[in-house]
């Protein structure tokens, strides 16, 4: 009976290792092990075997079903994943062809150059403030230490809209509102970016709309050498932490003394070239200590506070750090330009 | 302001410091330097050369054949210049000189005869031709007779001269003069001065009070008038010198007199006018304010119209000049004019500035005036062109001068400590820092203890406050000297507020969702500015703001919707066959609720879109999605569901929209905008393709909108949904049964979907089918299938009745 076994397990397993599909296994499976299968026939006679040839053949044949069994598992298994090959095979796809278009919109780059400040000072603990566009001449001047009839008035082409009311053309306005809003009681730390309006004709430097982001710091002991410090941080984190400043005095009628903040040019690192007019610097903004006739209008004592001022045009900083040659592409929002700059 | 290098050198040392150097630190003080030009690029072998012989070429009519002594020897030149004559001094370019423009000088042969060299005009030297008098803009220049033969030209025409370009702030009148810049660099380069010569020796025979009388009415306006007069006056053109200081300061010389009073407006910054005495036409001058539509001629020829506000000279009748501004055609020095009376006056600058405003006539007087000049120059100036008329006219100076003299010319004085200036510099500067920088800036001072009490002179009218002074020392000290600090003390903390906050995160949302962002003008036409209004500015009477002068019509109002706008930079884009577009903006509209404004508008913010073209577009994939009311709906409910606010919409009908796709943004049952196609008339009007548009006012949202969410727990109990098919009449809106649907089902119903329209075959005509999916959830328990049905069948049952519907079987 042993050698029946024997010969039953090697038929088999040569049988499966043959088998071509899942249907032919399934058959051999019924064949040698089902209840009509050559195994079971074989293990019928095991009544008449002696008692103790009986547990060894048992063991025996426990083995080869075991055997069998595996064999028809591995085979099954590897018929399966033979077929998967085979389907994954064919479904084999052009992995060149063009993926699934994702719409991408994003910030203007202005709005991206806007936020990279207003964050920057945020840092410094600035507050962030907005006021009207369309100004009183009270705000947008007088406060501001330019009454009518002032030289300096002409410096600014304004888009009157009443002889009391304007748009504003700067956004200064929003200093003054604030410092008599805190009625000269607390120190001021803030930046007001906003719209302002010029009547000027657009051209490639020249825009009728701009926007601007000035800052104000008052308190006791403000000094000019603050103003420096802060415009280097700014200068560093906006344009490279190579770069260099320098101030050179200048006239606004709301801050005294008034500079001018030049920076390294950074396509020359100073030398002198096209972009910096051989002068190695390029102009980025205007401040200056806050005039005390600015704070005294404002409700602060300007024996106890000083303060000093900052503003820039906001194109002009997005010009400078991305190259841009023409302010009237910010407004005429060509889809070519806008989505030039969405990791800006 | 043009400044000349070598006229300035006449009263400051500028031996150590070249033009370039000198820019630098003018610039690096105070004054933009804007530029530097040279007139003439350095060129040797142009020298003064003797015309010793003139005849005509033998074979050509137009053409001369000069015989020129140019020191160590003489050449054969032929000159085709009209004026050339023998006995003349000229501008040789001898054989190897290189003229500005390039042309280099050979030997040559015209027809036939050697010329060696080429005699020069003022153009060909380099000269700008419009500076050029208009007596040898003509042919070749010819110079005085004292010019020394073989001399180089450079320096005789002052061709080696560098012009800087100085940008003058309203700060800084004194600039505005040759002196006001010799003390300025005098301060920076720490040296002395040379003042101009003022001596003046006067014809005692001679008193001006004979020949003239000074009344002035409007003493506000004309605090000082200073009458000269000069007799027997020879017209000519002024010394070479002269010329060219002028033209290097971009102004024309046209004889001795004019001159004269050009010069010295640019030397001391006070403008003087001089007058034909004979052609004055009385023997008083009244300085008055004009009369209502007076009319005058000035030098221009033009007659201007006056009226009250303009300040005249007058002759005691009629106006002969615009005070400050220019002088009038009748009594213009001309070539016939012999007897001078000369102006030197101070007029106020707000009244100068109204009649230039008025007028459009801007001068280098008016210029001068508005800006205000230094009272004690103005005497001065008119003495130092007697002196020059004395000189270079042959004229006699009447003695005295005629003058009414009202001007306060007293200096300012300011006290200053120099803890105070260290207080807000941030520096350690001592005494004798401070008191250097004034010394350099010939201020005059006097040290009190502590104080340090300044006397400012009165040329510099920019200063009367401490802070002024504070200026005057850091600029001259050097600003590279000051530290860099940060502000100590006080701390807050800084941050966004929560609608900078809100409008970030709306930003982040739409761009997100595909939307680039636009920056358009806020100015519009008038027309437009008026269109596409969302509800809530239609609930009163609203108006725009227009401006009092536009620069154009396309820019003359405020806009009080951003869509207008936003469509032109559709149509920029699609003329530039970019089709497929998805834009968004945020920014402030502009409602007047008066139709004549006279306060300030309200200013709210908007945001808005428009999209057109494919939405979606994988060519080879065939898929394409044309932008359609859904998408741009979708893209609001999006925004809304990711602010946590529940918005409806409504149909609607709105100007300019089209009359079937147009839907009403509803929060808390008020409108706050609208989503739409553009009707197709307005976007052939726009010259744009089927757009859709929504705009939505932010205020609305910003005053309902909580920023941090409230927390609500995660449910822990399993939800229910049901689906119901109703058969609805092609009228019904599918959103309103959807409201009605929650209305009746709440609270056990959270969420109502429609997940399929059908219309169509199968369908009775006029019906369409619209199935909700409803989902039912109670987050403390689980729901009974008992309570779920009943309200299903009220549901139904409600829904029907209110909208004469049935359940599709």
């Amino acid at each position: 009976m042993k050698e029946e076994l024997q010969a039953i397990e090697e038929e088999a397993l040569a049988a499966i290792e043959q088998a071509e599909d899942s249907q032919a296994l399934q058959e051999m499976k019924v064949k040698y092990l089902g209840k009509k299968g050559s195994l079971t026939t074989v293990l019928r006679g095991m009544g008449k075997l002696s008692k103790e040839e009986r547990p060894i053949v048992g063991e025996l044949a426990n083995n080869v079903r075991a055997s069998i069994t595996e064999a028809l598992d591995v085979k099954t298994e590897k018929l399966e994943r033979d077929a998967l090959d085979k389907q994954l095979e064919a479904e084999t796809i052009d992995v060149t062809l063009p993926g699934n278009p994702v719409h991408v919109g994003g910030r203007h780059l202005l709005t991206s150059i806007m936020e990279e400040i207003e964050d920057l000072f945020i840092g410094m603990g600035y507050e962030i403030k907005e006021g009207p566009e369309v100004e009183t001449d009270y705000y947008n001047f007088e406060a501001l230490n330019l009454p009518k009839n002032h030289p300096a008035r002409d410096m600014q082409d304004t888009f009157f809209i009443t002889n009391e009311l304007l748009l504003r053309t700067q956004t200064s306005p929003v200093q003054a509102r604030t410092m008599e809003a805190y009625q000269g009681k607390r120190p001021i730390k803030m930046i007001c970016p906003g719209k302002v309006y010029r009547r000027d004709t657009d051209d490639a430097t020249h825009s009728h709309q701009f926007r601007q982001i000035e800052g104000l710091v008052v308190d006791k002991n403000i000094t000019l050498s603050d103003l420096k410090g802060t415009l280097d941080v700014f200068a560093k984190k906006m344009f490279g932490k190579d770069r260099k400043i320098r101030l050179r005095p200048s006239f606004f009628p709301f801050t005294e003394p008034s500079v001018e903040m030049d920076v390294s040019c950074k396509v020359c690192n100073g030398e002198g070239c096209s972009v910096c007019k051989q002068t190695g610097w390029i102009e980025i903004l205007g401040g200056g200590m806050v005039h005390p006739r600015v704070l005294e209008m404002s409700g602060y004592d300007s024996t106890v506070y000083s303060g000093f001022a900052f503003g820039m045009g906001q194109e002009r900083i997005a010009m400078l750090k991305y190259g841009v040659n023409d302010i009237r592409h910010f407004y005429t929002n060509d889809v070519r330009f806008l989505s030039q700059y969405h990791q800006a | 302001m043009l400044v000349s290098y070598n006229w300035l050198r006449n009263y400051v040392n500028l031996d150590k410091v070249t033009p370039e150097e000198l820019a630098e630190k003018i610039t690096r003080s105070g004054i933009e330097v804007e530029g530097i030009e040279y007139l003439a690029p350095k060129s040797e072998n142009i020298v003064v050369g003797y015309v010793k012989s003139c005849e005509k070429h033998p074979d050509a009519d137009k053409l001369n054949l000069c015989q020129v002594d140019v020191g160590e020897e003489s050449l054969q030149i032929i000159c085709g210049a009209p004026n050339v004559g023998a006995g003349q001094k000229v501008a040789v370019a001898k054989p190897g000189a290189k003229l500005p423009n390039g042309m280099k000088i050979k030997k040559v042969k015209l027809r036939g005869v050697e010329s060696n060299g080429m005699i020069c005009s003022l153009q060909e030297l380099g000269l700008d031709e419009k500076y050029i008098p208009a007596d040898v803009a003509e042919g070749i220049f010819v110079f005085p007779d004292d010019a020394e033969v073989g001399t180089p030209v450079q320096g005789l025409l002052n061709l080696d001269d560098a012009i800087l370009d100085l940008d003058v702030l309203a700060n800084r009148p004194d600039a505005l003069s040759i002196l006001g810049v010799a003390y300025e660099v005098a301060a920076i380069l720490n040296q002395p001065i040379t003042l101009p010569d003022e001596n003046l020796t006067v014809d005692q025979s001679l008193q001006a009070k004979d020949y003239i009388d000074v009344k002035i009415d409007s003493i506000e306006n004309n605090p000082y008038y200073g009458a000269f007069v000069i007799k027997d006056v020879e017209i000519k053109p002024s010394p070479l010198w002269m010329r060219n200081y002028l033209m290097a300061s971009g102004i024309r010389p046209i004889n001795n007199v004019v001159d004269i009073t050009n010069f010295v407006l640019l030397e001391y910054g006070q403008p003087l006018h001089a007058f034909d005495y004979d052609q004055f036409g009385s023997t008083e001058v009244v300085i008055r304010q004009a009369k209502e539509n007076e009319t005058m001629v000035t030098l221009d020829d033009q007659e201007r119209q006056l009226n009250g506000k303009n300040l005249v000279i007058t002759n005691g009748t009629d106006p002969v000049a615009l005070a400050g501004v220019m002088g009038g055609a009748d009594s213009e020095v001309t070539d016939e004019t012999t007897n001078i009376l000369l102006e030197a006056a101070y007029f106020d600058s707000a009244s100068v500035r109204h009649t230039v405003k008025q007028t459009g006539l801007r001068s280098e007087s008016s210029t001068r005036f508005e800006k205000g000049v230094d009272p004690n120059r103005v005497k001065r100036a008119g003495i130092r062109a007697c002196m020059l008329l004395q000189k270079y006219a042959n004229g006699k100076v009447a003695s005295g001068v005629v003058e009414v003299d009202k001007l306060d010319k007293s200096e300012k004085s300011v006290t200053i400590t120099i803890a105070k200036v260290n207080q807000r510099l941030g520096m350690e500067l001592d005494e004798k820092d401070v008191t250097a920088v004034l010394t350099r800036l010939q201020f005059e001072f006097s040290i009190h203890g502590e104080e340090i009490i300044v006397q400012v002179p009165t040329r510099r009218q920019d200063i009367s406050i401490f802070e002024d002074i504070l200026e005057e020392v850091i600029r001259i000290y050097g600003y590279d000297h000051l530290p860099y600090t940060i502000p100590q003390g006080w701390v807050q903390a800084g941050g966004l507020t929560d609608i900078q906050l809100l409008q970030r995160e709306i930003k982040n949302y739409l761009s997100s969702a595909g939307l680039m962002e636009t920056l358009t003008y806020s100015l519009t036409n008038e027309k437009d500015a008026m269109r596409f209004l969302t509800p809530d500015i239609n609930e009163e009477p609203a108006y725009s703001v227009g401006l009092a002068m536009p620069m154009s019509e396309e820019h003359s109002h405020l806009r009080l919707s951003l869509i207008p706008e936003m469509l032109r930079v559709v149509q920029h884009n699609v003329a530039r066959t970019q089709t497929d577009l998805a834009y968004f903006e945020i920014g402030k509209v502009f409602v007047s609720r008066e139709e004549k404004v006279t306060k300030q508008p309200i200013e709210n913010l908007h945001v808005a879109g428009a999209l057109t073209g494919l939405w979606h577009n994988h060519p080879w994939q065939q898929e394409k999605q044309p932008v359609d009311f859904y998408v741009a709906k979708g893209i609001i409910e999006g925004l809304f569901a990711h602010l946590e606010l529940d918005v409806t919409f409504v149909q609607t009908k709105m100007a300019d929209m089209h009359p079937g796709r147009c839907a009403e943004i509803r929060l808390n049952n008020k409108g706050i905008g609208y989503v739409g196609q553009i009707h197709p008339l307005t976007a052939k009007g726009y010259d744009v393709k089927e757009t859709y548009v929504f705009e939505i006012n932010l205020e609305s949202v910003f005053s309902v909108h909580q920023l941090i969410p409230s927390f609500t727990d995660i449910p822990r109990y399993p939800s229910v949904t049901r689906d119901i098919a109703f058969i609805l009449d092609m009228d019904v809106p599918a959103g309103n049964v959807q409201e009605v649907i929650k209305e009746i089902g709440a609270p056990l119903v959270k969420e109502v979907s429609i997940f399929d329209v059908y219309q169509g075959e199968h369908m009775e005509e006029g019906k369409k089918s619209v199935a909700y999916r409803l989902l039912y959830q109670d987050p403390s328990r689980t729901l009974k299938d008992d309570e779920v049905d009943a309200s299903y069948q009220a549901i139904i049952e409600k829904v029907n009745k209110q909208f004469g519907s049935y359940v599709r079987s």
